[in-house]
């Protein structure tokens, strides 16, 4: 039981648990799944200013979902510190490869650890991509009134074209970042 | 306090998923934006489709939640676009770069990824900016 719960799970196991999300949050208290809407929140506990943006009860709008967050956190405390996985991740072999010519040669863990470092926070590369990565999934995210979960997730379950232009637009950064940045700051 | 210990069971259903699906990894992201894997295709397709088909029988039976009351999802504005699409593009920059969107981030938070503080700081701090800005953005 252990070892079946600290290896990876396969794609058509893990895929369709996580659209479970959906319908359990609507059933046990008719919420809508989108975990980015958290940021706006805390904005709003900690830090609204005289921001219109932040001027809401965020008690009752979003605690069940900044503890539903709390929740996420535990969960990757148990599985990914608890049960973690030893082995490295199974990437296809082309992705190694093209990596590699990068210069990634650490491919332990969930990320390469000299890129996401304390240390590298003094490198251009290590702003860029914790400091500037982590703005823009913030700002992003708001800009476009959601994330994966919010978008990807519960808005093409729900037929939104809002979310397909949004995960068009997801792709149309990634593929930039990936294929015009990272060979330039890697 | 009892009303929210649900959601935090919630929580911590999608978070180990999360971590045992491997998609909070900086690598699989990768794999995504180079099209080298089905893997992340597989489970937000396959998401998405249980997502759906769950909507549609949750509408199709007129079920409540918990407490008995009506269950009522709400539409996107569709009306815009520029937002979601400028928005989605620069989402998307945050997300290949972190290789995390915000569930993994806290995920990998819980996970013992310390650094990872850091993209979540920043994070908020975007968010903030675009509460700042949001009135003289183009929507």
């Amino acid at each position: 039981m252990t070892e079946l719960l600290q290896q990876p799970w396969p794609w058509y196991v893990s895929g369709p648990l996580i659209g479970l999300v959906v319908p359990l949050l609507l059933l046990i208290g008719s919420k809508q799944f989108g975990v980015s809407s958290n940021l706006r929140h805390a904005c709003a506990a900690c830090m609204p200013g005289r921001v219109e943006f932040f001027q809401y009860d965020w008690k009752e709008n979003g605690l069940w979902n900044l503890v539903f967050i709390g929740g996420t956190v535990l969960g990757g405390f148990l599985a990914g510190w608890y049960l973690n996985n030893p082995e490295p991740i199974d990437l296809s072999q082309q992705t190694v490869t093209e990596l590699q010519a990068l210069g990634i040669t650490d491919f332990k863990g969930m990320m390469p650890d000299g890129l996401f470092s304390w240390q590298n926070l003094a490198d251009p590369s290590g702003i860029i991509v914790l400091i500037v990565g982590g703005f823009f999934v913030g700002f992003g995210a708001r800009y476009a009134g959601g994330c994966t979960s919010g978008h990807a997730i519960s808005g093409l379950a729900n037929l939104q074209l809002a979310s397909l232009l949004a995960v068009i637009g997801f792709f149309i950064g990634g593929l930039i970042i990936t294929h015009f940045v990272y060979p330039l700051i890697l | 306090m009892k009303d929210y210990l649900k959601y935090l069971i919630a929580g911590l259903f999608f978070g180990f998923v999360l971590v045992k699906s491997e998609v909070i990894s900086w690598f699989r992201i990768q794999e995504m934006f180079r099209f080298d894997a089905f893997h992340m295709y597989g489970i937000i397709g396959l998401a998405v489709i249980v997502a759906m088909g769950s909507i549609e029988v949750i509408q199709k039976l007129n079920l409540t939640d918990f407490n008995g009351n009506k269950i009522t999802i709400s539409s996107k504005d569709s009306s815009q676009v520029t937002r979601y699409l400028l928005g989605g593009v620069l989402f998307g920059f945050g997300w290949a770069l972190t290789g995390a969107c915000p569930g993994p981030l806290f995920t990998l938070a819980g996970a013992g990824y310390g650094i990872i503080v850091v993209p979540i700081a920043s994070a908020m701090v975007g968010t903030w900016v675009y509460g700042l800005l949001r009135p003289k953005l183009p929507h």
